[in-house]
């Protein structure tokens, strides 16, 4: 079974409840009162506009279409402004909702695939995992090679007086490509996630069975 | 003994040949006129940042900062973390405001901790740079110290994001923040009090992986400076800097603007204003040179 069966097959009929279970803050969306701020408050819903802005996103979670909210490519343009949030009359955490949704529709396989902040966002958190901290040019450089290697010389090519500015300016390093900055305690590091991400995966099930 | 010490998170963009290596230059420069004693936190890791988030979860992010404070509490028991850098500030901040509010948290995130033989005992402070200067500081010992004063500048003053919300700098509003005008001020140059798009987002990581719909944004933030007649535009944020600035050449060919103006940050200005020199103050690291500045920098310094 797959870890969206599973979950679709045990909150059947209450998407809420599956949000408020399984996503980060998630116990918040029953608060909101569809007011709108969050929506006329937010930059990338104001300039190209979203699928379904936070309030809407919020109602169809009431509404349980489950479907629709998971599989939407709007929670994906939160640019982590935190606007939202100080703006809503409820106070609720707009942003971690979004980037919660995210999460979990990443999680169970539910996101739009090849949507490029969600592409981003996992190469990110990989990136400063590795070794403990950015490698600003692999970040990059793994960014224009996602649709693969031609698109991703095109994209290079496109960037390239960008880059040659920063070179110039001292502030990218082309040799971060055979190394760069990391920690010294990687096996540390790696050891302590791992345990995170388990003791996560314990919480969550749990409230599944419970 | 320096007047004022703390452990000292400068994150990943500050590091040598990163994208804000600039704004370290110019921070330490800064910090030995004011007598301000930044001691690195010891092999300290990266935020995770807000656009981890896929991949994150909730206790793994807090884990990779709550690493940050076993280490300064291990190194450097007792005191405050400095960032500089307003993803790591947030990051921090916002961890410590979850462990400190959830028993379960902290005892996972404790558990967790563990398996890198390091523990929490107690919960450190998370400042900003600009917190330390105005808080700790003050206006009146900021100013004491400038002895080439930017007469005739004008500067827009870019609060950004992160700095300002959700956290935000007490007593500071989201809508409209003034510290930052109240900074330009203090080096003697003019600020812009009605420049509205002082708190207007970036982009943020979306720069990268959508740029179309940041450069909208850029180009907003840019266009309104120039409306108001500035030189330049300064900000506290390394990612704000970099957006702003760096695009702009993209901003013009997708919009046929003609942007060319430097973005500085608050401490590349303080430092020429304290008497520093071009180097002191990372002027090398801008992409659009901030000549102005330069030319001031190369002055010789009333006394």
């Amino acid at each position: 079974m797959s870890a969206n069966t599973a979950v679709a097959d045990k909150y059947r009929n209450n998407f809420l409840k599956e949000i408020e279970e399984q996503v980060e803050m998630g116990d918040w969306v029953k608060m909101c009162m569809q007011c709108g701020v969050c929506s006329g408050s937010c930059p990338t819903n104001f300039q190209s506009a979203w699928e379904h802005p936070p309030q809407e996103l919020f109602m169809m979670i009431r509404a349980g279409k489950r479907e629709e909210v998971l599989t939407s490519t709007s929670m994906w343009n939160c640019t982590s402004c935190y606007n939202c949030i100080v703006r809503c009359p409820r106070k609720i955490p707009i942003t971690h909702i979004m980037h919660g949704i995210a999460e979990y529709a990443h999680r169970i396989g539910k996101a739009p695939k090849m949507q490029a902040t969600r592409f981003f966002s996992v190469l990110f958190w990989k990136n400063c995992t590795n070794t403990g901290r950015v490698n600003e040019l692999k970040l990059s450089l793994g960014l224009y090679f996602k649709d693969g290697f031609v698109q991703g010389v095109k994209n290079g090519l496109a960037m390239q007086s960008v880059a040659i500015g920063l070179i110039k300016a001292g502030r990218l390093n082309p040799l971060e490509l055979f190394g760069g900055h990391k920690c010294k305690d990687q096996k540390g590091i790696q050891a302590m996630l791992a345990k995170a991400y388990e003791i996560e995966r314990v919480r969550k099930a749990a409230k599944m069975a419970g | 003994m320096a007047t004022k010490e703390y452990a000292f998170y400068p994150g990943c963009s500050s590091q040598k040949g990163a994208s804000a290596s600039n704004y370290l230059t110019s921070v330490e420069s800064m910090c030995k006129t004011l007598d301000v004693k930044l001691t690195e936190i010891p092999d300290w890791n990266c935020c995770g940042a807000s656009i981890g988030y896929a991949e994150a979860g909730e206790l793994p992010r807090h884990v990779l900062n709550a690493r940050n404070f076993a280490l300064s509490e291990q190194h450097m028991p007792g005191k405050e973390i400095v960032a500089t850098c307003a993803a790591c500030w947030l990051g921090a901040r916002e961890t410590r405001e979850r462990l400190t509010h959830s028993e379960t948290l902290m005892a996972d995130t404790r558990e967790a901790l563990k398996e890198s033989g390091l523990e929490i005992n107690e919960m450190p402070n998370i400042r900003h740079m600009v917190e330390v200067l105005i808080e700790d500081l003050g206006f009146d010992e900021m100013k004491k110290h400038v002895v080439r004063p930017l007469e005739g500048v004008k500067i827009a003053g870019y609060v950004g994001c992160q700095t300002n919300r959700p956290f935000g700098v007490d007593g500071e509003s989201f809508e409209n923040p003034l510290y930052l005008d109240k900074m330009v001020e203090m080096v003697g140059a003019e600020p812009i009090p009605d420049y509205e798009q002082k708190v207007t987002c970036c982009g943020g990581a979306l720069a990268f992986s959508e740029p179309e719909k940041a450069q909208a944004q850029i180009k907003d933030i840019v266009e309104s400076a120039y409306d108001h007649g500035a030189e330049m535009i300064v900000t506290p944020c390394p990612l704000c800097q970099a957006n702003v600035e760096i695009y702009q050449g993209q901003v013009n060919k997708r919009y046929g603007t003609k942007f060319d103006i430097p973005v500085m940050y608050y401490s590349q200005l303080m430092v020429v204003a304290y008497g520093g020199d071009a180097k002191a103050a990372g002027l090398n690291g801008q992409v659009i040179k901030a000549r102005r500045l330069e030319e001031i920098a190369a002055k010789p310094v009333k006394r």
